[in-house]
């Protein structure tokens, strides 16, 4: 066919193939020269000396919320309120009294991961930290 | 049970086991992690761009009015501007719906034999509902995982995780759009092995799209709900390498690798298969076209000057054996020179 070489209405296809690089290069140009590296959330001293969280840190890292779920549903629900950890210790099972007790500080312990993966749990709309000042 | 059907299911478990087994092999994070994503990116580009120019290098010389409205005429005549739009406009407006809301695709019918043998063609508009289900979960389900590429998460990106969790159900809170993506996603598969004329027509082409994407789905509902992953690990690795300093997060796990297998496995095949229908759809020629036949000439790109002989030449060639054979000529044979030495002999 003669004209293979022409592009018709090469205008339009131009301007819609730089839209389309455009967007799907946003990773590359919205980062640019940022960093960006990953959170290291405060361990307080009091968690220091503790050693060691209701559960191994590996699984706290990973399923923290999950186990925090759970013990809302065990207390609100059956009443029950005492949490025997893998190592057999018991812990009450609490946001604010246990888990708050030792990450004293909410904003440089929980918001920095949270913040960082855009993770916006709604624990904290009843649980409010009475130090943080918004 | 088919045999594109096995083909395509067994494509997809290979890739699993690749992806799986291969990240555990020494040197298998930086393959799969940095090589292969990268690799399918540019493959993706490329290969889509190169794909969007052949089409445009087709011409599409008239205006083709597949209209579902009446066109623009006599000023008492209502025309239907957008369903069949005399202005660039109107186009804009029927691309838009037709890009967002399938349109063409809610007028989809099903043809069946009821009765008997009476013909009909009935309402059908489940095809309609899912695959608008899959598309835009799957769009929705893409714009989330922002957050992965992006430091700090724009706001909108937010915002949609946040009305997409809105149920509060457990925690991680469940995404109402994975459900609903993995759920189209079978019923679209469902579709193609329970109707026998789906049956017939689909191919492992049509297969394999669907299985790497209930296998991206799968992986990763399973790795947000299931067995868990690091997830700040993981955007730690994600965004190393969307700033080009890719490095390996360790402990990340082999489900993960085998999502991001899956991913661009998903990437380098686009440009090659009938998902390129996502640029495609922005050429349709039935829908991007302002129809203004009737006002506008258009002329065939691929014309070319065309040698004409046209009856007045004819005749100036053959006027002499015209008038001889006694055919009747428009010009009468002017000067005679030729018939006058025959009359003389």
């Amino acid at each position: 066919m003669p004209n293979k070489k022409k592009i018709y209405d090469k205008g339009a296809v131009l301007v819609g193939l730089c839209i389309f690089v455009i967007v799907i290069t946003f990773p590359f140009w919205f980062n640019f020269g940022n960093a960006a590296p990953a959170p290291e959330p405060k361990i307080s001293d009091k968690a220091k000396a503790a050693k060691e969280c209701v559960m191994p840190k590996e699984y706290m890292k990973m399923e923290h919320m999950q186990l925090l779920n759970e013990w809302r549903d065990t207390v609100v629900r059956d009443a029950k309120r005492i949490f025997v950890s893998s190592s057999g210790k018991e812990f009450n099972m609490s946001l604010t009294n246990t888990c708050l007790d030792c990450h004293v500080e909410k904003a440089e312990f929980c918001d920095k991961c949270h913040n960082y993966a855009s993770v916006t749990p709604y624990c904290w709309e009843c649980h409010i930290d009475p130090k943080e000042t918004k | 049970m088919n045999i594109s059907y096995m083909y395509s299911l067994v494509a997809v478990i290979v890739l699993f086991l690749v992806a799986y087994v291969g990240v555990m092999l020494p040197g298998g994070e930086v393959f799969f992690g940095i090589i292969i994503p990268y690799l399918a990116l540019v493959i993706f580009i490329l290969g889509f761009i190169n794909r969007i120019i052949d089409w445009a290098r087709s011409p599409v010389p008239f205006r083709i009015p597949t209209t579902c409205g009446q066109e623009k005429s006599l000023p008492w005549i209502k025309p239907n501007s957008i369903d069949n739009p005399t202005t660039i406009g109107g186009v804009i407006i029927r691309m838009f719906l037709e890009i967002v809301f399938f349109r063409s695709l809610f007028r989809n019918t099903k043809m069946a034999l009821k009765e008997g043998d009476k013909l009909s063609y009935e309402w059908e508009k489940w095809l309609w509902l899912f695959s608008l289900a899959f598309h835009w979960t799957f769009f929705v389900v893409l714009f989330r995982h922002l957050r992965f590429f992006s430091e700090p998460v724009p706001a909108l990106v937010e915002l949609v995780a946040k009305l997409d969790g809105f149920l509060q159900i457990g925690l991680p809170e469940l995404r109402i759009s994975g459900v609903v993506l993995l759920a189209a996603l079978i019923f679209l598969f469902l579709r193609r092995i329970y109707i026998p004329q789906m049956r017939y027509i689909s191919l492992a082409s049509d297969y394999f799209p669907l299985f790497l994407i209930i296998g991206i789905a799968f992986t990763g509902i399973l790795m947000r709900y299931f067995t868990k992953v690091d997830i700040v690990g993981v955007k730690e690795f994600t965004m190393s390498l969307a700033t080009f300093k890719p490095h390996i997060t360790e402990g990340i796990g082999s489900i993960f690798y085998v999502h991001l297998f899956f991913v661009s496995v998903l990437l380098a095949y686009f440009p090659f298969s009938k998902l390129m229908h996502l640029g495609g759809i922005f050429m349709s020629p039935t829908r991007n076209m302002v129809n203004n036949n009737r006002f506008k000439r258009h002329i065939n790109p691929w014309n070319y000057p065309v040698k004409v002989h046209t009856y007045e030449a004819y005749e100036d060639e053959f006027r002499e054996k015209m008038v001889e054979a006694g055919l009747r000529v428009d010009k009468p044979l002017a000067a005679k020179p030729p018939e006058e030495p025959e009359e003389k002999e």
